[in-house]
């Protein structure tokens, strides 16, 4: 177990891509760390420079207070679960999950009782003597998670382990990484691009894009308060609904109508010197069915046009189109209670809750309100 | 039902001659081997008389047994190199980004593309003059050449199917390059590097033109080339049944071999499993 420090972390290839630029963290000991973003965004080359498995151009990399740089995978002693699991077909189980310690050189007896010990954990001890080829998938899973955790390595790498899953055994799958990584407390960078899984699993989500960090926060934080544009629509689903704006005395006017600011908005928004025109953005969530308040605090009632109704069960979600007069903004989804009347193609007033509103420069992407409270 | 037993017999039947077809030439020389000279040319398919003279014959002299070691030696030390050389060209085009890779694969390509026969005389001339002519290392050298580009392409097809991943993993897992290769990547090659090697093998086993234009004596003469050279009894009588027989000797091992090992072979292509 160790801390693990990335210092200005660059990856650029000989033809002169860049897939990682300048990357600083530092996941303390025990930590689960997600990077997450979308494919192409850097998350799985750095994670294979902190393997080993591919080159630094530049920056330091340390672990456990060492610069292992120059380092072979071999002399790093981190673990890595691979996204196809890669285990060794020609080997059984138990021989797959001792292998590491084969090669340390560690004796018969100690290697047994480490691989069984983790088997049980795992729920293996019956597949022992079993090739890969014949276990299913969510046991192949297990299996790479086992020659990971035999090692007792400084940390745990794992590349989007759960994504050749199906939707079902992959929840099962995460609560069970979430509480083998709490029980061990071993140092963990995950990496997906399922921001779901960065949500639930990680205590502090690093979201990536084009190489370069957005942000790293807890995952209420990212939620709560996105610093960009990006980082607002990839946390949270469905994603943020974003408008264009125009700032008018001390309020907002979209395609849905004038939303007013409150005096936080209001003072974020002078402090940041906004421009008069911005991008506002709202949560699915931060809309609700006017007719099932009981009261509102503030905020503001539209009235919009239902296109699309989908329910979820535990959730109804209104897809509209808000007009305003002439132009048609983009779609906008709310995600409102199963309470409803709302009807297909009839009208609905909905009220917004905008004290949660996020205001973005357009330009730049850059949060205008969203700065730490 | 009438139906899939109309067909099932029709595949039976066409089966059935295409079989006898490709086997009725092998059969007639099998007969030959074991006819007695004074009925050879019967026309017969079945030997009246069975005899194993023509076998005692060309075991008698060393002509037969001296190009059967030599037949022996140079195919195992041809095909034990390319395949070795093979196997490592074969894992650095599978594996590795290096510049020129194209043009390598496309000049190995291009050496399997020559007509080898008009490459016969120009060996020809750099041999006598290098001393390799009529040795062992005279053929082996050409046969390892033209059976490289063959090993690099069977293996390199067999090490792209190998996940990358497996050899990361290794690798993390604390391996040396090495041992990744030798307790991961080779025993999941193997089979393909054994197919390789009897491809090879049966390349240079029966190459025909190299062995008689780069051997004079039979120092170096392989078996396609001896029998060539094999001469009746006496002046007048054809060395027929001795050559038939000396063909069977040479065929007859290679075709029990692939046989025995052709369940593994295949076996060994499609027990994958590789991925998750």
């Amino acid at each position: 177990m160790a801390e693990l420090v990335l210092d200005g972390l660059t990856k650029h290839y000989p033809d002169g891509a860049v897939a990682v630029r300048g990357v600083d963290l530092t996941v303390a000991d025990g930590e689960f760390v997600i990077l997450v973003g979308p494919s192409g965004c850097g998350k799985s080359t750095t994670l294979n420079m902190i393997a080993g498995l591919e080159d630094i151009t530049a920056g330091t990399l340390r672990i456990g207070g060492r610069v292992v740089n120059d380092l072979a995978p071999k002399d790093r002693d981190i673990a890595m679960v691979f996204q196809s699991y890669a285990l060794y077909p020609h080997m059984t189980v138990r021989q797959n999950m001792g292998f590491a310690l084969r090669l340390a050189g560690t004796d018969k007896a100690e290697i047994a009782r480490k691989v069984e010990e983790a088997a049980r954990v795992l729920d293996l001890t019956e597949h022992l003597e079993r090739r890969p080829a014949l276990l299913s998938g969510g046991q192949r899973q297990r299996v790479a998670m086992g020659r990971a955790i035999v090692r007792a390595p400084k940390a745990f790498l794992m590349d989007e382990p759960l994504s050749n899953l199906d939707a079902q055994l992959r929840v099962q799958m995460r609560t069970q990484i979430s509480r083998l990584q709490r029980r061990l407390g071993t140092t963990t960078v995950y990496v997906t691009h399922d921001q779901v899984e960065a949500m639930t699993l990680g205590d502090r989500v690093v979201v990536m894009r084009g190489g370069a960090v957005q942000q790293v926060g807890a995952p209420q934080e990212l939620y709560d308060r996105p610093v960009n544009l990006f980082v607002a629509g990839f946390i949270g689903s469905p994603a943020m609904n974003v408008l264009d704006a125009t700032l008018e005395e001390g309020a907002l006017r979209t395609a849905l109508g004038e939303l007013p600011l409150d005096d936080r908005l209001r003072r974020r928004l002078e402090e940041a010197d906004a421009p008069r025109r911005v991008v506002v953005g709202i949560r699915p969530e931060h809309f609700e069915d006017a007719a099932l308040l009981e009261q509102r605090h503030g905020g503001r009632t539209v009235t919009v046009g239902v296109e699309v109704l989908e329910s979820v069960g535990s959730d109804v979600f209104v897809h509209f189109t808000p007009q305003d007069g002439t132009a048609a903004g983009p779609e906008v989804v709310a995600r409102i209670g199963t309470a409803t009347r709302a009807a297909e193609g009839r009208p609905l007033e909905l009220w917004v809750d905008t004290a949660r509103m996020h205001v973005f420069d357009p330009e730049t992407g850059a949060a205008l309100t969203s700065a730490a409270r | 039902m009438s139906a899939d037993t109309r067909r099932r017999s029709a595949w039976t039947i066409v089966n059935v001659v295409v079989v006898l077809y490709a086997l009725f030439p092998v059969w007639w020389i099998a007969a030959l081997s074991f006819k007695d000279p004074s009925t050879l040319t019967d026309g017969d398919f079945v030997p009246r008389r069975w005899t194993l003279e023509n076998y005692r014959g060309i075991f008698r002299t060393s002509e037969f047994t001296r190009a059967l070691l030599n037949s022996v030696g140079i195919a195992v030390i041809a095909t034990t190199v390319a395949v070795v050389l093979g196997t490592m060209a074969a894992y650095a085009v599978a594996r590795l980004r290096f510049p020129g890779k194209r043009l390598l694969i496309g000049m190995s390509l291009l050496i399997a593309m020559f007509p080898p026969i008009s490459l016969v005389s120009p060996l020809f001339d750099i041999e006598r003059v290098l001393g390799l002519f009529d040795t062992w290392a005279g053929l082996i050298i050409p046969y390892t050449t033209f059976s490289l580009p063959l090993a690099i392409y069977t293996l390199s097809a067999f090490f792209r199917e190998i996940p990358w991943d497996l050899e990361k993993a290794a690798r993390v897992d604390g391996a040396t390059p090495w041992q990744a290769f030798r307790l991961v990547i080779a025993p999941l090659a193997a089979p393909g590097v054994f197919t390789t090697a009897i491809l090879v093998f049966i390349f240079c086993w029966n190459d025909f033109l190299f062995a008689i234009s780069l051997t004079s004596t039979r120092a170096a003469r392989t078996v396609p080339a001896a029998i060539a050279f094999f001469t009746g009894s006496s002046q007048f009588q054809q060395p027929t049944g001795s050559i038939a027989a000396a063909a069977m000797v040479i065929t007859v091992p290679i075709v029990v071999f692939v046989l025995l090992f052709q369940r593994r072979i295949v076996a060994g292509l499609t027990a994958g499993a590789v991925k998750g």
